[in-house]
């Protein structure tokens, strides 16, 4: 047996030792979730990708001819016309979360700590029950022989029922009871981080309250305020089961119209573009958000 | 005197502050609180209040079909739970203690499922379930639930791992015990109340999932939240809300077991630690 010989088997030996103490332990605590996230989320989403781009055959399947006409079939008025509405239901949600939210986590903020996550459990709890039944249940109050009509009427206020299921006000009501807890976290969570001193500061030389504010509260809370919009406006583009519940079929978001596309029409080509819009928009979100934080602030949780 | 005005001025703030909270938990309140009261209600169609009655709650539990799909939702969440904490739990470790090609890869996809719309995670496993010809339902529900809990389970143990002192796994070894020993004696008892909160939010997520199982779900084979969403369009039962009833009771005490279970291992942990030393 030579020297290099020798070597060899050295170098096999450390090998296997090295494989043995590291390489077997890491594939065995990182291999699953390695193959989890590969296999069934970045697959997956570069096959949309894929998809989105090939036609519809006859039958409600995939054809594997290329075509931009997904995209381009976005432009129609009718699909326009959904987009936007979409983007504006999903807006006044996110706004009106915040401009209730902000002063809600405020209040919890400077409550002592131990009341605080008494107050923040609260408004999670909601969130474990079912949120169809919840959604139903609103529907209920707000019906034309609803508790809310019936009072009101007793009251004199009004002669006839409103007119109160069916619209985007219901709508926009029923995404912002399952978003509001949502935009409460990220808030209260940077609000509570606030440091005293620099309000006690600005309010020391002479600035207003509402001046405090606006210069010194709100720029040093913008990652709050930035995380919630991107939790309450992102997944409010996509809530289908909102509509459905509460806006009879007349009011439809872009999940509604990506449901369809999967479920009833089966254009799956088309859905799949559409599910690229979303990611888009997302993206575009999450861009302007490392703008204002940094991105591991995001974790909420 | 200005002194006195500014603390009035500052109590009538305090006040319109407490009643401007007490509003916003009556609107997120009110609609548990109607789905509560429907459940009693003897009436068929809930508008308006009709008498109190349990029959709502006597046929959930003798004559229902509503119950089968609970029992469905229910062995798929804990399946699901199962898994995502196994595969979270090894993986959260895994990620922290390794160094490998695909690190940075995984480590942001974690976050896909998180911040993407779930319909776009919903869609694109219906694809790729079609793709596979793996058949639609019960299985495809609880692969697609693994795939939105795992990243919340390893980001809740990723808080806890932070907060930890691995160097006990260290002195273990150095002790002798080997790398099966150390995991299963040292590690996993310090990861345990990570594991337990992981484990309530991905059955929490599980359960109440609508948007992702829909697509999955198939016709045969359907979770609760799913089926409700095929009922809505006609009117629910009251017996879908003496359910909803029951599983919220369910759900406050696991919060309450949670929270306990939490402080004692807590106080447990402490005194371990101590004895070490």
């Amino acid at each position: 047996m030579n020297s290099s010989d020798t070597v060899k088997i050295n170098s096999r030996l450390t090998k296997r030792r090295h494989f043995k103490r590291n390489t077997a332990p890491a594939l065995a605590m990182a291999g699953p979730v390695t193959f989890w996230m590969l296999f069934f989320v970045l697959l997956p989403l570069l096959y949309v990708i894929f998809i989105s781009f090939m036609s519809r055959d006859l039958y409600g399947g995939i054809a594997f001819e290329f075509t931009t006409e997904n995209y381009t079939n976005m432009l129609k008025p009718v699909y326009l016309n959904v987009i936007w509405q979409s983007i504006k239901l999903a807006f006044f949600t996110t706004l009106i979360c915040l401009l209730i939210g902000y002063p809600f986590a405020y209040y919890i903020a400077r409550k002592p700590s131990k009341v605080a996550a008494k107050l923040l459990m609260l408004i999670m709890i909601p969130f474990w029950t079912n949120s169809l039944v919840r959604l139903y249940s609103l529907g209920l109050l707000a019906a034309p022989k609803g508790f809310i009509n019936i009072v009101l009427q007793k009251l004199g206020l009004i002669s006839e029922p409103l007119q109160m299921l069916h619209t985007n006000g219901i709508v926009v009501v029923g995404l912002l009871i399952s978003m509001l807890p949502f935009a409460v976290l990220p808030l209260y969570a940077s609000i509570e981080k606030l440091d005293k001193s620099y309000l006690e500061a600005s309010s020391d030389l002479g600035a207003r309250p509402a001046v405090t504010f606006w210069k010194v509260t709100v720029p040093l809370t913008l990652p709050g305020i930035v995380a919630s919009i991107i939790l309450v406006f992102i997944p409010s583009l996509g809530m289908y089961y909102v509509p459905e519940t509460l806006g009879g079929g007349k009011i439809m978001l872009i999940g509604n119209l990506i449901r369809n596309q999967f479920l009833v029409t089966r254009n799956w080509p088309f859905g799949a573009s559409l599910s690229i819009l979303l990611i888009l928009i997302t993206l575009f979100m999450l861009w302007f958000y490392t703008r204002v934080a940094r991105l591991d602030e995001l974790e909420v949780f | 005197m200005p002194k006195h005005k500014r603390e009035r001025k500052k109590r009538i703030g305090q006040r319109i502050a407490t009643g401007f909270a007490l509003l916003i938990y009556l609107f997120i309140y009110a609609p548990i609180a109607v789905m509560i009261v429907f459940s009693f209600n003897d009436q068929e169609t809930n508008y308006f209040w009709n008498g109190f009655t349990l029959r709502w709650y006597e046929k959930l539990f003798y004559d229902s079909s509503i119950v089968e799909y609970l029992w469905v939702s229910l062995i798929i969440a804990v399946s699901a739970t199962i898994l995502s904490v196994i595969i979270g739990t090894l993986g959260a470790v895994g990620l922290v203690r390794f160094e490998f090609k695909l690190k940075k890869l995984v480590n942001q996809s974690l976050y896909i499922p998180i911040v993407i719309p779930e319909i776009v995670l919903g869609i694109s496993l219906l694809i790729l379930f079609d793709f596979i010809k793996l058949p639609l339902g019960f299985i495809a529900i609880i692969l697609a639930h693994v795939t939105f809990c795992v990243p919340f389970v390893i980001i809740i143990m990723r808080g806890r791992l932070a907060g930890l002192d691995l160097s006990v796994e260290e002195a273990s070894m150095d002790l002798g015990a080997n790398r099966m020993t150390t995991f299963f004696r040292i590690t996993l008892p310090m990861l345990l109340p990570g594991i337990i909160s992981g484990a309530f939010m991905s059955f929490t997520l599980s359960i109440d999932d609508v948007i992702i199982s829909n697509f999955v779900a198939g016709p045969y084979s359907t979770t609760l939240p799913v089926k409700i969403l095929s009922l809505v369009k006609t009117g629910l039962s009251p017996e879908v809300n003496a359910l909803a009833t029951i599983m919220i009771l369910v759900m406050l005490f696991g919060i309450l077991a949670n929270s306990i279970v939490q402080a004692v291992l807590r106080k447990r942990a402490s005194t371990v630690i101590k004895s070490y030393f």
